[in-house]
C-alpha cells in the first residue's frame, strides 16, 4: 500500500502539467481572421494549449470539436453580425449535451445591447475591438471551470 | 463504458486522462488494451507544410466511403518557451466534425523529441480498443531524425515536398529511409516531377524504404485537386494487407507496445533527472564546476550517474 502510494505520488508529480485548452474559432460567414490568429497567437504565449479550426465554422463544427478535444474554453471570433443567429445555436447545442464545464467567449464587433443578450444566455464575457490581449489572457486563466 | 458506444465525450474524457498519465487512466489504459490489436495504424509525415493535413482529411474521404470508423492523432509542437502550442492542423479536416464516425484530436508534444508526444503511443491503444478501423497519426511537421513513428504504425507515408532539394536529400539516412509509401505532395506543381524521379532512384536502387520484402512505392499526390488519392488509399490498403500477410501487422503492434513504454518511461526518466539536477545540492555542485571549466563534462557524467543510479 505504501508502495503505492508513493508510486502515486511519483506519477501526480512528474506527469505533464495540465495546461488550459482552449478553440479559437472563426463562426459563420466572415473570413476576417486576423483577430482570431492573434489572439490564438497570444493565448500560446499564455503557456495555453490553443486549437485553430479556421474559418466559416458552423455551431456544429465548434462544438463537437470543442467536445472532441476536451477542451476548458471556446473562443468564438465573428465580425459578420450574424451573431445573435448563431452563437445562440452554439450554447442551445452545448446546453442539449450537458455540457456546463467549457467557458465561452466571444470576440468582434458586438452591440452593446446583444452583450447583455450574449450574457444572458450563458456567454461569459464579449471582448470588443481595442480589448487588451492580457485581459483576454487574464479572464480565461481565471474563468476556467475545471481545476488545472 | 459509454465510450464503447461512440459518445464522443466519453471518449474525449479518457482520451485527456490517458494523455495527462493520470492515476486513474492505467486501469482504463488495460482495459482498452485488451481489447486492442486490430485497428490499422497509418503514420503520415513529411517536413512542415508537406501537406499532411489536407492529405489526411482526403483520406478520411477514401475510409469513409467505405464506411469504415477513422481516428486521427495530429500532433503539434509545444513552445520551448512558453509551454503553449498553437495547433492547427484540424483547419483542414473540420469537414470531418460532425460526423460521428470520425474522431480528431490534436495533440502537443509537451517536450517530448522524435515527431510524436510520449501520449500518443498510448492514444493509440486507446482508439484500437474503442474498435476504430483505421489510425491516422499526423507527427509535427519533421526534422531529418523525428522517426519515431516508424515504432507505433503499420503502414508509414512520407510526404515529399517538390522543390526542398537536390537528389542526395532523397538519399540520406534518416526521415526518408522509413517510408512504405513516399508521396510527393503538391504534384500539380512543376517541381513534382523531379522529385518523383529522384525519389524514384532511391528506391530503385534499394536505398529507400525499410528493410522487408515490402517494395516501397511512389505517389504523385495532389491534395488540393483531389488527384492520386484514390490510388493511395489504395496502396495503403495493399501495404495492409502485405502487413498482415508478413506477421508485420502483429509485429508492430508489439513494437508500438515497447515504445508506449520506452518513450513514457524516457519522459519521466528525463523529467526526474532535471528535478533531481536542479534541487541536489551535490549534482548541483558539479554542474557548477563543469560550467566554470574545472571539471569535465564526461567525467561529471560518470559523477551524477553513480549518484543517480
Amino acid at each position: 500500500m505504501g508502495r503505492n502510494a508513493s508510486l502515486l505520488s511519483t506519477q501526480t508529480e512528474l506527469a505533464p502539467k495540465r495546461r488550459i485548452k482552449v478553440l479559437v474559432a472563426k463562426l459563420g460567414l466572415d473570413g476576417h481572421d486576423r483577430g482570431a490568429k492573434v489572439v490564438a497567437r497570444a493565448l500560446k504565449d499564455a503557456g495555453m494549449e490553443v486549437v485553430y479550426t479556421g474559418i466559416r465554422q458552423t455551431p456544429e463544427q465548434v462544438v463537437n470539436a470543442a467536445i472532441q478535444e476536451d477542451v476548458d474554453a471556446i473562443g468564438i471570433s465573428i465580425l459578420s453580425g450574424a451573431h445573435m443567429a448563431l452563437i445562440p445555436r452554439v450554447m442551445q447545442m452545448l446546453k442539449e449535451k450537458g455540457i456546463d464545464d467549457i467557458l465561452v467567449t466571444v470576440g468582434g464587433t458586438i452591440p452593446t445591447d446583444d452583450i447583455v443578450k450574449l450574457k444572458s444566455i450563458g456567454v461569459a464575457e464579449v471582448f470588443i475591438p481595442g480589448t487588451p490581449l492580457s485581459e483576454i489572457i487574464e479572464f480565461i486563466k481565471n474563468n476556467v471551470k475545471r481545476k488545472q | 463504458m459509454s465510450a464503447l458506444k461512440g459518445d464522443q465525450r466519453s471518449i474525449a474524457r479518457i482520451i485527456s486522462e490517458v494523455e495527462y498519465f493520470n492515476p486513474s487512466s492505467s486501469e482504463i489504459l488495460l482495459e482498452l488494451m485488451k481489447m486492442s490489436g486490430y485497428s490499422h495504424v497509418i503514420g503520415i509525415t513529411g517536413a512542415p507544410g508537406s501537406g499532411k493535413s489536407t492529405l489526411i482529411a482526403r483520406l478520411i474521404d477514401e475510409f469513409r466511403s467505405k464506411d469504415l470508423k477513422v481516428a486521427v492523432i495530429a500532433v503539434d509542437p509545444s513552445s520551448p518557451f512558453s509551454h503553449g502550442a498553437l495547433m492547427g492542423n484540424r483547419i483542414r479536416m473540420q469537414k470531418h466534425a460532425t460526423d460521428p464516425k470520425v474522431f480528431i484530436r490534436s495533440l502537443a508534444t509537451r517536450g517530448y523529441r522524435g515527431g510524436i508526444s510520449a501520449a500518443t503511443l498510448a492514444l493509440v491503444e486507446v482508439f484500437d480498443g474503442l474498435g476504430y478501423d483505421k489510425i491516422l497519426i499526423e507527427t509535427i511537421g519533421v526534422g531529418q531524425t523525428d522517426i519515431d513513428i516508424m515504432h507505433a504504425a503499420h503502414t508509414i507515408v512520407v510526404l515529399v515536398n517538390p522543390g526542398t532539394g537536390d537528389e542526395i536529400q532523397a538519399l540520406k539516412a534518416g526521415i526518408m529511409e522509413i517510408g512504405d509509401i513516399y508521396v510527393i505532395s503538391k504534384a500539380d506543381k512543376p517541381e513534382a516531377e523531379d522529385a518523383f524521379k529522384q525519389v524514384l532512384f532511391g528506391i530503385e536502387g534499394g536505398i529507400l524504404g525499410q528493410e522487408s520484402d515490402w517494395k516501397p512505392t511512389v505517389l504523385k499526390v495532389s491534395a488540393m485537386m483531389g488527384q492520386g488519392i484514390k490510388e493511395l488509399a489504395d496502396k495503403i490498403d495493399e501495404h495492409l494487407e502485405y502487413a498482415k500477410k508478413s506477421n508485420r501487422f502483429y509485429q508492430q503492434i508489439k513494437s508500438r507496445r515497447l515504445q508506449t513504454l520506452k518513450s513514457s518511461l524516457s519522459w519521466f526518466i528525463e523529467n526526474k533527472l532535471e528535478d533531481s539536477l536542479k534541487s541536489n545540492a551535490d549534482l548541483n555542485n558539479i554542474i557548477e564546476q563543469v560550467k566554470s571549466g574545472q571539471e569535465s563534462p564526461y567525467n561529471a557524467v560518470l559523477k551524477i550517474v553513480k549518484k543517480l543510479f
